[in-house]
């Protein structure tokens, strides 16, 4: 994985002392709260109901043992023993204070890590597919292209003051497993008929209170000027995206309202103007980040065989493992969804063991995943037992991942000053139903999404199945929909109708699932069968 | 009615030639007469129709209305890029912490609403050791560094 060298290491560093002083200016009263809340913000430092949230970046999801064991002491000694890792590959740490901010910015920086933009009306911390450089179907590692666009976008002095936020998301397969399409800008890297290297620009997806999946705009930039293609798609943005009103100002709305083809005739305008101007980093500075990112020294002739005699292993193996690659190789998911836990949340015990676990047997690798899970990117099939056991005995062992309890949800009015309802008790009471009704396995994929308020961090629109909470005259009120997609079949969930209370949608939800399983053709899904069948059978199951 | 800018003190400066004194006119205004050498480009203004005339333009001031409007830096750094070698003056909401970010786009002279403390100026203005993107300004960035010769 990548490496600081003294420069990156400089910058981290000039960053906690910039940051250490506006903390300092601040507290002396030279900056007003709304001087300072941009600059707090871009740091990764929000207020939240009950104290700060500090959001740490992991860029592309990749981290070291050394790195999460540092994560997981900052849990213990700044937070409450705890962290919650995030659909963008972040952690958040919900109860911080602001005197502490800038030596916890000081520690991660001890081990090459940082908070640097995970906030803000900037571009964001980059978010990449989790098994890179590990999947079997990958084309290519995206993570040095990742890393290429963390570099240019961190600090970008034309770039920081955006009319929103603005997240990319870079990934190299044709399977996506990190949401592309509904990010600011989703680039696929792929190879063309030459087998040239370049990059499908998706400009203009989102979530939010308008979710829109992003167009293409360009099929093919070459990797030699992917940096200044960006740099254009940015500089349309910055100059004409709307800054009158917030909930208009992503970049989704600028190409919604000028229209794919005018959008990308400024940004092609622009991109010849730029192809001039010197922005692109050599092809030699790609080499030498992707260096970094070489494999590592698998062992050759391994056997893909295992012993599966323990049922509970077996199915552990069969739900929480990704194709490798390497043969004799596999990818594994720790799953951070225990039956009736709080989703993505980790104690700092359990950081620690997943960073010996990384160390021991994953060539001191980790990933975090944008559902919200650790995953273990390249372990030995031999190793699998062995690894489980201790997960096992750490209550890390749940056979879930991709299933209804391996469900994403936002940290809701439990912390969030946005939020208008709960979204942790409702992921709990449907964990712990489909535990007791033991129907998990039986429906295999089925992708539940559950946000708290209509900024949509929980994704619901995504969901096979979504829940969104909203405030209805002082009382939560959850609406259910179905038929949203992540993945490569990106698709927007439809709601069902009137919601329900917090009982009446776990309820909802349960009776949806006895229609699909009534429904169902063989190996649909959940959401094959919905797109097949309609809204009409679990409208009459879940209103007559 | 007026169609200059209220004049604001420049505070730092970054130029060795004479500080230009002429009132600033909006950008209409500019377009509509041919002996205006100053200019003020607000946040919905477009610099490139500035490009025409460039060669006569001698200070172009660009106003930050509110500092959490980043049009200004565009607008800049464009002008730069299409050879703009006079003054390019940020004024309006101009504060300690996006001092840094706008020398990159071009910027060479500061007119701030209210006084800067100066000593927290000149620190914003040296926070970076290094850069790692190419911008407006003359230096080079990380990867230039690390492929040098």
């Amino acid at each position: 994985m990548y490496q600081y060298d003294q420069y990156d290491q400089a910058m981290v560093d000039a960053r906690v002392a910039e940051f250490r002083d506006q903390c300092r200016r601040r507290l002396e009263g030279h900056l007003t709260e709304d001087q300072f809340k941009p600059l707090r913000l871009m740091n990764g430092l929000y207020l939240q109901l009950h104290a700060y949230m500090l959001r740490v970046a992991v860029p592309y999801g990749t981290l070291n043992s050394r790195q999460m064991h540092m994560l997981a002491d900052i849990a213990d000694k700044y937070d409450r023993g705890y962290g919650h890792f995030t659909t963008r590959q972040n952690i958040q740490y919900n109860w911080i204070k602001l005197e502490d901010a800038a030596d916890i910015l000081a520690d991660l920086s001890k081990v090459e890590m940082h908070a640097i933009q995970t906030s803000g009306n900037c571009i964001r911390n980059i978010s990449s597919d989790h098994f890179s450089g590990a999947a079997a179907d990958e084309v290519i590692d995206p993570r040095p292209y990742a890393e290429l666009m963390r570099q240019w976008s961190s600090f970008h002095p034309e770039f920081s003051y955006l009319p929103r936020k603005f997240k990319f998301c870079v990934i190299a397969s044709e399977k996506d497993r990190a949401a592309m399409r509904l990010h600011d800008i989703g680039i696929r890297i792929l190879k063309n008929e030459k087998g040239e290297v370049g990059a499908r620009f998706h400009v203009g997806g989102g979530m939010g209170r308008t979710p829109m999946i992003s167009p293409v705009i360009r099929d093919f930039v070459p990797v030699d000027q992917l940096i200044t293609y960006a740099e254009a798609c940015l500089r349309v943005y910055n100059r004409y995206g709307r800054r009158d009103n917030k909930y208009k100002a992503r970049i989704k709305i600028l190409v919604h309202e000028l229209g794919k083809e005018e959008y990308t005739r400024q940004v092609e305008e622009e991109f010849q103007h730029l192809l001039d101007q010197g922005v692109e980093p050599p092809y030699a500075e790609l080499e030498r980040i992707k260096a970094y990112f070489a494999d590592p020294a698998f062992e050759e002739g391994l056997s893909d065989d295992l012993d599966l005699s323990d049922p509970d292993f077996a199915l552990w193996v069969k739900t929480n493992t990704n194709p490798h690659k390497q043969a004799g190789y596999v990818s594994a998911v720790i799953s951070l969804k225990p039956v009736g836990g709080i989703p993505g949340d980790a104690t700092a015990e359990q950081m620690h063991l997943i960073a010996d676990l990384a160390k021991d047997y994953s060539f001191d690798e980790l990933r975090v995943m944008h559902t919200q899970n650790i995953g273990l990117p390249h372990v030995k099939k031999a190793d699998l037992y062995a690894i489980w056991q201790k997960l096992d005995a750490a209550g890390l062992g749940t056979a879930n991942l991709d299933q209804i309890g391996d469900m994403i949800a936002c940290p809701g009015l439990d912390y969030c000053s946005l939020a208008n309802a709960r979204s942790i008790p409702v992921a709990q009471k449907i964990s712990q139903r489909f535990d007791k009704n033991g129907k998990s396995a039986a429906l295999g994929e089925l992708k539940l999404k559950i946000s708290g308020c209509i900024n949509a961090c929980g994704h619901h629109h995504a969901g096979h199945i979504g829940i969104l909470g909203v405030d209805r005259k002082g009382k939560e009120n959850y609406q259910l929909s179905f038929g949203g997609s992540e993945g490569e079949d990106t698709s927007l969930a439809k709601i069902t109708g009137p919601g329900f209370d917090e009982d009446g949608v776990v309820d909802a939800v349960d009776k949806a699932t006895d229609v699909y399983l009534r429904e169902r053709q063989d190996g649909e899904r959940f959401l094959d069968t919905y797109r097949r069948i309609g809204m009409a059978p679990f409208k009459e199951a879940l209103y007559d | 009615m007026t169609e200059t800018a209220p004049e604001n003190h420049v505070q730092f400066r970054f130029r060795d030639d004479a500080q230009v004194s002429d009132p600033a006119v909006t950008v209409d205004a500019f377009l509509g007469q041919t002996n205006a050498a100053a200019v003020r480009i607000e946040p919905g203004d477009d610099a490139r129709q500035l490009l025409p005339h460039l060669d006569r333009i001698a200070l172009v001031e660009v106003n930050f209305p509110a500092f959490t409007d980043g049009r200004g830096y565009s607008a800049a750094r464009l002008l730069r890029e299409e050879g703009y070698q006079g003054e390019l003056r940020a004024v309006g909401d101009v504060l300690i912490d996006q001092l840094s970010h706008m020398k990159r786009c071009g910027f060479d002279a500061f007119a701030p609403d209210a006084p800067l403390n100066e000593e927290d100026a000149q620190a914003a203005f040296n926070r970076w050791p290094e850069v790692y993107q190419s911008a407006a300004d003359d230096r080079q960035p990380i990867w230039a560094l690390r492929h040098k010769g």
